[in-house]
C-alpha cells in the first residue's frame, strides 16, 4: 500500500490541532468549526479507503489464501538509544487496526458534527475543536502503533487530550478535579503498564507486535522459566499491562475516574468515554491477544476483573439519577463484558471442541457495536441536556411529544444495548455470551444476568426520561429537538445501530488468527438472552412507565442498599480514606517532617550560620578609610613578619 | 666619596613611614593627600636606586620611575577634584564626616 494516504490519516488531525490551537484565537467560531469538520471529514474519508482497501483488495500484502495478515505500512526508527534499544514509529495493518480506524473516524467525525451545534454558544470553541483534534490523532497513533513503546507514547497522549477535554469548563471547579482524577489515576495505571512494557521487552529484546504475537511460544520461552514471588515473569508482565488497559477502560478498582469525567462537555464524553478512549484497554488485551492466551493466570485474572466489573457497574447504574451518570455506568460494565469476552478465548479446544477465539471475534464485535449504540446514547443525552439544561431525570419525563426524533433514536440505543434482535447489540452480545458458555457456564450465566440488569437499567432511564410525567416546569420553557448539526449525527447513528448487525459480516473481517469465522446465532443462548432482555424491559416497563408510587415504595424498603448503590457503594469514600487518611496522614507527613526537620534544617543552618558571622563582623566596614589603611598595613606588617620568622 | 645604597634608602624609609603616620592621623583631605604622595615618592626612590645599584647597565627602574611621576600627577588632579566636590556637598575636607560608605 502507498504510504500517502497512512500518514495523511495521521497528519491532518495534528496538522488541525496546530491550525486550531494556535491560529484559532483570530478566527471566528464558524471558520474553525468548518474547518475542524472538514478536515475530520477527509480523515474518515481516507480511513474508510484504507480500510475497505485492507479488507476487500485481496492484495497479497493484505490477505494470503483467506487468511487476513499483518501487514506494516512503515516502520521507521525514531529513537536508537543503544544498539538493541530501539524505539520505533510505524503504522500497522490489521484487522482490528483497520476496524478501530473506521470506528475512530466515524465518531470523531459525528462528534465534530453535533459538537457544532451543541457547543455553539460556549467560549472557547475554538479550544475544543483543537482538542478534539488532537484526540482523535493520539487515539489513530495508538490502534496504529507498530510497537508497544509506540502505542505506550500515544496511550499518554490520550490521556493528556482527556485531561484536557474533561476539563474544557475549567472555570467549574468540578470539571478540574474530575480531570485531574481521571488523569492521575490513569497515569497510575500506566505506571504499571510501562514497568510490564520494560519486563515484556527486557526478556524479548523486541517492543514490536509482530514479532511478539506471531510467536507467543518463543515469547514464553524467552523469559527462560524466571519467577517472581511465585508467578512466573511473564504472567506478571502481562498483568501489568492489562493493569494499564485498567485505568484507561476503567476497571474496577480504578473506575473511579469515569463518571467523573461526565463533567465534561457531552459530545466529549460520546467520542472519549464512551466510544474509543476508554475501550483502549480491551483494543490492549486484543493487540497481545496471542502473547496473553499463553499466560493463563494472566486470562483468568482478566475474566475475574471483567465479570466483577461488569456486575459492579450495573448495579450501580440502576441507582443513579444523573442520566450521564447512569450511561457512564453502563460503558464500564460493557467494556468488562468485552474484557471477560477476550478473557474466556482461548486458542484450546474445550472438550473436544475448537472455539479458537471466538470470544476474541465477539470482543471486538461489540467493542464495534457499542461504541456506536453508546456514542448514540449519549449524543442522545446531550440533546436531552441542551432542551432541559439538567443532567438529571428528575428534570425530565415525558418528553417524547417534545423530542420526536431524540426519542426515537434513543429508543433504538435503548433496544441495541438490551440485545433486542435485529439490533447491532444483540448480535454481538450473543457472540460473547456463547463463547463464555463455551468456556464454562459460569461465565455465561453471570454475563447473562449482568445483560438483564443492563436492559432494566437502560429502559428505567428510558421511561422516566420519556414517559413517567411531564415534568410541570415544560410550561414556562418548552422543550424542542436539536438543531440539524445534531440530529443528523443521531440518525446516523441510530441507522448503523439497527443495521450493522446483520448487514456487517463481522466474522469475516476481524479474527485473532485472520481466518474467517461464519457467525451463526447459538439459538439456546439467544432465546434465553432475549428472555431475559425482554422480561427486564417489562419490568423496568411495569415500574416507570407511568407515574406510581411502586418505585419509591421499593427504595424505601432497602433504604441502605438504595444509598450505597447510589454513592457508588462508597469507592470514592474509600480511596478519599486510603489517599487522606493513610497515605497523606502517615507516609505523607512523615516524609514531609524529614523534609522540614533534616533536608530544610541543614540549609536553614548553613545560612544561619553565615548571617551570625556577617552580622559579628560587619562593623569593620566602618567606612571610615584610616582604619581601614591602619587594619591593611597591620595585616601586611604581620604577613611580613610570619614570612621573616618562616625563612629564617 | 661613595655612597652606599643605605644613604638612600633609609630616607626613603623614613619619608614612607611619615606617609603612613600622616595619613592615618591628619584629618584634612589634602594633608592626607600630600601623605599619600610622600610615601609614592619614596617607592619611586627605591626604584632609581635599586635600579643604579644592582641593574647598573639598564633603564628600567629610571623608566618606571618617569610613569610613576606622570600618573601621580593625573591621580593628583584626579584627587584634588574629588577634595572640591566633596568640600562642595558638605561645607568642609574633614574625613572624619566622610564615613557614609559602611554597611
Amino acid at each position: 500500500m502507498d504510504i500517502t494516504l497512512p500518514i495523511l490519516i495521521l497528519a491532518i488531525p495534528i496538522t488541525m490541532f496546530l491550525v486550531l490551537g494556535i491560529g484559532g484565537v483570530k478566527m471566528s467560531r464558524k471558520l474553525a468549526g468548518v474547518l475542524g469538520i472538514l478536515g475530520m471529514g477527509t480523515t474518515a474519508t481516507l480511513a474508510y479507503i484504507v480500510a475497505i482497501t485492507y479488507f476487500f483488495s485481496g492484495d497479497a500484502n493484505f490477505i494470503i489464501d483467506g487468511v487476513r495478515q499483518q501487514y506494516q505500512v512503515f516502520d521507521v526508527t525514531w529513537l536508537a538509544f543503544t544498539q538493541t534499544l530501539v524505539v520505533n514509529l510505524g503504522f500497522l495493518l490489521d484487522p482490528i487496526s483497520a476496524m478501530m480506524l473506521v470506528v475512530i473516524t466515524t465518531i470523531s467525525f459525528m462528534v465534530h458534527l453535533y459538537s457544532w451545534g451543541y457547543m455553539e454558544h460556549e467560549p472557547g470553541f475554538q479550544r475544543y475543536y483543537a482538542f478534539l483534534s488532537l484526540f482523535t490523532f493520539s487515539m489513530l497513533g495508538l490502534v496504529v502503533a507498530t510497537n508497544i513503546f509506540q502505542m505506550y507514547i500515544f496511550w499518554e497522549l490520550v490521556g493528556v487530550s482527556s485531561y484536557l477535554l474533561i476539563g474544557f469548563f475549567y472555570k467549574l471547579p468540578s470539571a478540574v478535579s474530575a480531570s485531574k482524577k481521571a488523569f492521575i489515576v490513569t497515569r497510575f495505571a500506566d505506571l504499571g503498564f510501562l514497568i510490564g512494557i520494560l519486563i515484556l521487552s527486557f526478556y524479548t529484546d523486541t517492543f514490536n507486535f509482530v514479532d511478539m504475537t506471531s510467536n507467543p511460544e518463543g515469547v514464553l520461552a524467552s523469559t527462560g522459566g524466571a519467577t517472581f514471588m511465585g508467578a512466573s515473569v511473564l504472567t506478571w508482565a502481562m498483568v501489568l499491562i492489562f493493569t494499564g488497559g485498567m485505568g484507561k477502560s476503567a476497571m474496577m478498582p480504578l473506575h473511579i475516574w469515569l463518571p467523573d469525567a461526565m463533567e465534561g462537555p457531552t459530545p466529549v464524553s460520546a467520542l472519549i468515554h464512551a466510544a474509543t478512549m476508554v475501550v483502549a484497554g480491551v483494543y490492549l488485551v486484543a493487540r497481545m491477544f496471542p502473547v496473553y492466551c499463553v499466560v493463563d493466570a494472566a486470562m483468568t485474572f482478566i475474566c475475574v476483573i471483567g465479570a466483577i466489573t461488569a456486575f459492579y457497574a450495573a448495579v450501580v447504574a440502576c441507582a443513579q439519577i444523573d442520566i450521564k451518570r447512569i450511561l457512564a455506568f453502563s460503558t464500564i460494565s460493557q467494556i468488562a463484558f468485552m474484557m471477560v469476552s477476550l478473557g474466556v478465548a482461548y486458542d484450546k479446544p474445550i472438550e473436544g471442541v475448537h472455539y479458537s477465539g471466538l470470544g476474541y471475534m465477539a470482543g471486538m464485535f461489540h467493542l464495534f457495536t457499542h461504541a456506536m449504540f453508546k456514542a448514540l446514547l449519549f449524543l442522545g443525552a446531550g440533546a436531552l441536556i441542551h432542551a432541559v439544561h439538567s443532567n438529571n431525570y428528575t428534570s425530565m419525563g415525558g418528553l417524547r411529544k417534545y423530542m420526536p426524533i431524540t426519542h426515537w433514536t434513543f429508543l433504538i440505543g435503548c433496544l441495541a444495548i438490551a440485545g433486542i434482535p435485529p439490533f447491532a447489540g444483540f448480535f454481538s452480545k450473543d457472540e460473547m455470551l456463547a463463547a463464555m458458555f463455551a468456556r464454562h457456564w459460569f461465565w455465561g450465566a453471570w454475563m447473562t444476568m449482568v445483560a438483564g440488569l443492563t436492559a432494566f437499567y437502560m429502559f428505567r432511564m428510558y421511561f422516566l426520561v420519556f414517559w413517567w410525567e411531564e415534568n410541570p416546569h415544560y410550561k414556562e420553557h418548552k422543550p424542542h429537538d436539536a438543531p440539524w448539526q445534531m440530529s443528523v449525527p443521531l440518525l446516523f447513528l441510530a441507522a448503523v445501530s439497527a443495521v450493522v448487525g446483520w448487514a456487517l459480516p463481522f466474522g469475516e473481517l476481524v479474527t485473532w488468527n485472520g481466518e474467517p469465522y461464519h457467525i451463526h446465532i447459538e439459538t439456546s443462548v439467544a432465546v434465553t438472552s432475549i428472555i431475559i432482555a425482554v422480561g427486564a424491559i417489562a419490568l423496568a416497563a411495569a415500574m416507570y412507565m407511568k407515574k406510581n408510587a411502586f418505585p419509591s415504595k421499593m427504595k424505601n424498603m432497602c433504604p441502605a442498599l438504595w444509598t450505597a448503590a447510589n454513592r457508588r457503594f462508597y469507592w470514592d469514600e474509600i480511596y478519599m480514606f486510603i489517599t487522606h487518611k493513610i497515605i497523606f496522614n502517615i507516609i505523607c507527613k512523615s516524609i514531609a517532617w524529614f523534609d522540614r526537620h533534616v533536608i530544610d534544617a541543614t540549609m536553614d543552618a548553613f545560612a544561619k550560620v553565615t548571617q551570625k558571622t556577617s552580622y559579628a563582623i560587619r562593623g569593620m566596614q566602618s567606612g571610615e578609610i584610616q582604619a581601614y589603611v591602619a587594619w591593611y598595613i597591620a595585616g601586611a606588617i604581620a604577613i611580613a613578619a610570619i614570612t621573616w620568622i618562616c625563612l629564617i | 666619596m661613595d655612597l652606599s645604597m643605605l644613604w638612600y634608602l633609609v630616607p626613603s624609609v623614613v619619608m614612607f613611614a611619615c606617609g603612613i603616620y600622616g595619613f592615618i592621623t591628619r584629618k584634612n583631605l589634602i594633608a592626607i593627600l600630600i601623605s599619600l604622595e610622600l610615601m609614592l615618592n619614596s617607592a619611586d626612590l627605591n626604584f632609581v636606586v635599586f635600579n643604579r645599584y644592582l641593574f647598573p647597565g639598564s633603564m628600567d627602574g629610571m623608566v618606571f620611575t618617569l610613569f610613576a611621576i606622570a600618573i601621580a600627577a593625573a591621580e593628583t588632579a584626579i584627587a584634588i577634584a574629588i577634595i572640591i566636590n566633596i568640600y562642595r556637598s558638605i561645607g568642609n575636607t574633614d574625613i572624619s564626616e566622610i564615613n557614609n560608605m559602611k554597611f
